[in-house]
This record gives C-alpha cells, structure tokens and sequence, in this order.
C-alpha cells in the first residue's frame, strides 16, 4: 500500500485584486459619482445633478426591483410590468386630483396624507391587478417564454388601451402638494424637495427589501427560490404561493413608482409605462437577472449616467443608457451580480 | 416545386387561398382599378416580406426581436436619404437600398453578438431598447432625417404617374403602375429567396435551434453563430422591404415607418397566419393589412350606433383598434398558437 500522497493545502490570502473584482459594482456609483465631480467641475451644479439622478435612479429600481425577481423565481418575463406603472400613476394622480383641498393646503400634514391615500389607492389596485394577470395572463404559458413575451406584450397594449377608455385619450397635467414644492438650497445648490423625498423612500424601500431577504424566513424563502426552486418544492414549500404573492408585491411596487414617476414629471400618459419600461429593462439586464442588488446598483448608475451626460452633452443624452448598458455587457455579459443561472 | 424550395404548401385550401392572393395581387391593377386599392395591394406585398422575414426570426429560430421595424426603418431611410443627397435616378435608389440593408445586418450583427451570446431572452429586452432609442433620434436629429416630419424626395420619373406609357384593357399604364410591378416583382422574389432559405440546411439547424438549443449544441452546432446570422438576414430583409416602401410612398417619418405600432402589427400578422411556415406571413399580412384598411371604417360607424350606451362607444372608437388588436393577439397565441397555416395544414 503506497503512502497517501503529499497534500500540504496553501491558503493564500485573496489577492487584491480578485477583491476588487468582487466588489467593482459595489464601487461603480461612487466612482461614477466621483467622474462625474471631476467632469462638472462646479459643486453646485454637481450636487443638484447627483440628487436629482439619486432620485430617478431610486424611481427606477422601486419599478424594476419587481419584475427582476419575478423573473428570478420563476423565469417568467413580464412585459406587461410597464402597464403597472401606468395603472398606478393614473389611479395615484386621481385620487390626489380628488383630494385637491387637502393637496392645495400649506399643511404637511395633509399633503403627506394625501400623497399617503394615492400611494395606497395605486398599491391596492395595481397589486390587485396583478393577481389577475399573473392569473389569466401569465399562468397559462409558464416554461415558455416565446408565448410568455408575445401574450404580455398583449396585455400590456390592452390595459394601456382601458386606460385611454377610462380616463381619456389626453395627457394629464397636475402639480405637486404644496408643501412638496420648491427647493432647500444646501451648499450653494438648489436642490427639489421632491427629490430628496424620492432618494429617501427609495432608500427605505431598499434597506427594508434587504431586511425582508436577509432576515426573515419569507425572505429566505424566496432567495433560495431564485437560486434553486425545485429543491425548494422538494423541501415541502409551496413555490407557486411565494411565486403569486411577488408577483403581486412587485406589480405593487410598480404602481408606487408609477405615483411617484408621475408627481416627478407633473404630467401622466397611457404610455409612461411603456417608456419606462425600457430604462427598467436596462437596469435589469446590466444589474444582472434575478437579483435585487443590482437592480438597485444597475438604476443608481443609469439615473446618475443620464443626469451628468445630460448636462455635459445633451446631444449624447438620448444614448447614454444604451452606451452604459454595452459597456456593462462588455465587461460582464451576464450583468453585474446574476443570481440566475443561465438557462 | 424547385421554385418553391420542394416546401409545398400541403394542404388544397392553403393552395387555393396563396394562388388567389398571388393572382390577385399580381394583377391588382387591372382587377381593382382605383388608386386606393392599389395602395392597399402594394402595402400588402411589402408587409409580406416585412413579415416573412420576422417569421425567420420568430418562427424558425425562436428569437423575439422588437427591432424589426428598426431594420425596416434603416432601408426606408437609407432609400430616402440617398435620394435628397443624390442625383435623381436609379443610382440613388440602389445605393440607398444597399446601404440600408448593410447597415441593418452591422447593426442586427452587434445587437446578436451582445445579446445572443449569453441568453436569447436578453434579445428581446436589449432590441426593444435600441429600438426605441433609434426612433427617438431619428426624430431628434431633425437636421438629417427631418425629425417628426419626415423626408419628402422624388423617385425616378420612370417610376411616377407623370410617365405615361398608354392604355391597356381601360388601365392607364404609367409609372406607378411600372411602381407597383417593382415593388410586387421584389417581394415575390425575396419571399421565395426566404422559402428558400428556411428549407436549405441552414434552415433545419435553426429550427433544430428553436426546438432544442442545448441539444443543437451538443450536437455540433454553434448556436450563438446560427442565431446571429439568422438575425442578420432577417435584418437585411427587412432592410429590403423598407427601401421598397421608400420607393413606393416618397416619403418617410418616423410614424410610418418606425413606430412601435407597426411593430405589434407584424407580431399580429405572424401569430395569425402561423409562426414558422413563411406562407403563414402570406396569409396573415394580406388578411390583417385588409382588414386595417377597411375594418377601422366599420368600427366608426359601430361606435356612432351605440352612440347612446355608456363606455362601448368608447370601446367601439376606432382609435381604440389597438385594444382589440391586443385581445385579439392574447386570444391567438393562446387558442390559435399554428395560426391559419397551422389549422388548414392539420386538418389536411
């Protein structure tokens, strides 16, 4: 019998470099932050830029962070998650509409309250929503995702239609409560209340997620879901629920950005979602698929990128984000953090 | 049968309906005299190949694009372009249109090499971005493509109602006519070209492609190759169709030719008559195009006769022709997933 053969395992310290590598998304904000202090050169016009691409950017990700999971947890690709955001910015701004006296007061008390009331109105209704089109839309054509692709782009196109029905084929213009109007000027700089507003609930909204995965057995749930859902259904959790109940909480959060996108631009159309969409998708695919992490990454980036280039090439603005999503591609096909496995 | 690849249509009544819209289209001036109709016939012979080239995609090889209007928006401006920039002539017209549909297949070939590589689903999300970011320069960069309000230019004059040629049968034969005949005899050329296509063994891979790509990769195949160059040629096809809609209309602008609208009626077009048989796009575009042109009218004066019930005027209102389009397309790919070609071949 010949003696076991040498083994002596080396346990080098991860070099630095691999180290960064790991954390290179993580860093890109504040790198992309920081270029885009050295290209403005002005700390006013800097910091207004940064707040208000924070603010689209946190926008943007309470929109996507929905459809990224439901297409973790069950592959399922939703191009209908633009008529949430609609649905939800015209049953928000009519209820806010209705709610003009409480609007139009100078008292926060009552502007957040209203703001409240449309926010939860949207919820309800583009959550309920959801339910019924994950239910008659989607159900049907699981594991396929040609007929996936082809029946949401239907449905997408028919709630974008009952929208112009129900509520008329024009823009609808509104402005915002009083309170939230205006701006605090900070170093120089004004920046819109509004827009710290945004940045802040899309700091909670985050920071909540994180808890909700990271330290609750929902959570837990679902993140081993996205990473392997059969084993999942075989340890005796009943996937399609989890499955059901983000669908819903993603459509939900769909139409809070849907309020919020539309008190940010003081005007609403049938087809906001539809544009939105496609800054959704942008963030989705260079975030990586799947994961929460880099949607939020994925749409600070893309907010801040089409706020700098904006002021320091309009011309270029209209491509930015296609720019920013091949350079992302280029340097991590899959996106920055997937959690999917390619399929 | 060797012009039609040896993929014959397989089925008397599919048979039957292609030879009358072949005939009927072939001969439309002189059995629809009228300029509306011709309109109609030569819409219909473009959106043949706009469509069966989307069902290469689609069909064959199993890729979602929404960039196809993209490619047919380039060979429409490419076309019109040449023409403001060149002297009036065929050579404007020709550099135009292979310009355009280079340029189409460099840019399907980049969208496919970044998207296709990794998974085909990214194709449809990365196609809808680029497009839309296409559609919004065209319409911003208004010094070169005449933003919203398009580009006028004029053709040939051989091709255009001023050249008269004489009478034939109560027809007036001019350069319209001359028109039509180019743009009916490149379709019919590039729908056998497709046929052609779909039925070589490059065709079978793609299908083996669609059915199974995990599998065509083991057994041999490069997938990632096979995709991209079926994505460019069907962006250069419909490069192609683009540059004779340029020819035929004498105009562009980003609503005719590059909106998300023609987009869903491709898509309709190519779930109605049946994904994957290429006839099926025959079928569809000239069923679908009709009823466009005519159905809108009859929608307008449903919503005038309800006029007194609440909500279904609204519904009935032909500007809501989208919303039924929409049903109409969910209801299709669930109950109707063969299309007309599909059924008529099964029952065969």
């Amino acid at each position: 019998m010949s003696a076991a053969p040498d083994h002596t395992p080396t346990m080098a310290a991860v070099a630095l470099g691999e180290r960064l590598a790991k954390a290179a998304p993580l860093l890109l904000v504040p790198v992309l932050v920081l270029a885009g202090y050295l290209a403005i050169g002005t700390t006013s016009s800097w910091l207004t830029l940064t707040v208000s691409g924070l603010a689209m950017g946190m926008m943007i990700f309470i929109m996507a962070s929905g459809l990224t999971l439901v297409f973790g947890l069950m592959d399922v690709i939703n191009f209908g998650h633009g008529a949430f955001i609609s649905v939800g910015a015209f049953v928000g701004i009519s209820v806010l509409l209705s709610l003009g006296a409480w609007t139009g007061a100078p008292s926060l008390a009552l502007n957040v309250g209203a703001v409240m009331l449309a926010v939860f109105a949207a919820m309800v209704v583009t959550g309920l929503l959801g339910w019924g089109f994950e239910r008659v839309i989607v159900r049907p054509v699981y594991g396929a995702h040609l007929k996936q692709i082809l029946v949401t782009v239907g449905g997408l196109i028919v709630i974008e239609q009952m929208i112009h029905v129900i509520w008329g084929p024009d823009e609808i213009f509104l402005t915002r409560p009083e309170m939230l109007k205006g701006a605090v000027t900070f170093a120089g700089a004004a920046i819109e209340k509004y827009r710290l507003l945004a940045v802040a609930v899309g700091l909670v909204l985050f920071v909540l997620m994180r808890v909700v995965f990271r330290h609750t057995k929902v959570g837990l749930i679902v993140r081993a879901g996205v990473e392997n859902g059969e084993m999942v259904q075989a340890l005796g959790y009943r996937l399609r629920l989890v499955f059901v109940g983000v669908f819903i909480a993603g459509s939900a959060l769909a139409g809070l950005g849907g309020v919020m996108w539309g008190l940010y631009q003081e005007v609403i159309t049938a087809g906001m979602g539809e544009e939105m969409m496609i800054l959704v998708f942008i963030v989705v695919i260079i975030g990586g698929l799947g994961s929460v992490e880099g949607a939020f990454i994925g749409a600070l980036l893309v907010g801040l990128t089409q706020n700098y280039v904006a002021f320091l090439a309009p011309k270029l603005a209209l491509i930015s984000n296609i720019g920013l999503m091949t350079v992302i591609l280029m340097w991590r096909p899959q996106g920055m953090l997937p959690v999917v496995k390619a399929k | 049968m060797k012009i039609l690849a040896g993929d014959r249509p397989r089925s008397t009544v599919l048979t039957l309906i292609l030879l009358v819209i072949l005939i009927c289209l072939a001969l439309a001036p002189f059995l629809f005299p009228g300029v509306r109709s011709l309109e109609t016939a030569a819409r219909i012979c473009i959106f043949i190949v706009l469509v069966a080239s989307y069902d290469l995609l689609l069909g064959y090889t199993g890729i979602v694009s929404f960039a196809h209007t993209m490619f047919f928006g380039l060979g429409a401006y490419g076309v019109a372009l040449a023409s403001v920039h060149m002297e009036r002539g065929f050579g404007a017209l020709a550099v135009g249109t292979v310009a355009g549909a280079v340029a189409a297949a460099l840019l399907a070939l980049v969208i496919g090499l970044f998207s296709l590589r990794v998974r085909a689903i990214f194709f449809a999300m990365i196609t809808l971005a680029v497009a839309s970011a296409v559609a919004v320069l065209v319409s911003q960069l208004s010094a070169i493509t005449g933003g919203e309000d398009g580009l006028n230019y004029s053709i040939p004059r051989e091709l255009t109602p001023a050249f008269r040629l004489g009478e034939v049968a109560g027809v007036r034969i001019n350069g319209k006519l001359l028109n039509y005949y180019l743009v009916f005899g490149s379709s019919l050329m590039l729908v056998l070209l497709l046929l052609r296509i779909v039925n070589s063994p490059f065709g079978r891979v793609l299908q083996a492609i669609r059915e199974n790509d995990f599998r065509a990769e083991a057994v041999g195949y490069r997938v990632v190759w096979y995709r991209v160059t079926a994505t460019c040629l069907s962006a250069a096809v419909a490069a192609l169709a683009g540059s004779l809609f340029a020819i035929w209309l004498r105009y562009v602008g980003p609503d005719t030719v590059l909106s998300f609208e023609i987009m869903l009626d491709i898509l309709l077009m190519v779930v109605i008559g049946g994904m994957g048989t290429i006839y099926g796009a025959v079928v569809g575009a000239t069923i679908f195009v009709l009823a466009q042109n005519y159905l809108q009218t009859l929608m307008g004066s449903a919503a005038e006769a309800v006029a007194g019930v609440p909500l279904l005027p609204d519904l009935l209102n032909p500007d809501r022709w989208l919303l039924w389009l929409g049903v109409l397309f969910i209801l299709s790919v669930y109950f109707f997933p063969t299309g007309i070609v599909g059924r008529l071949r099964g029952k065969a």
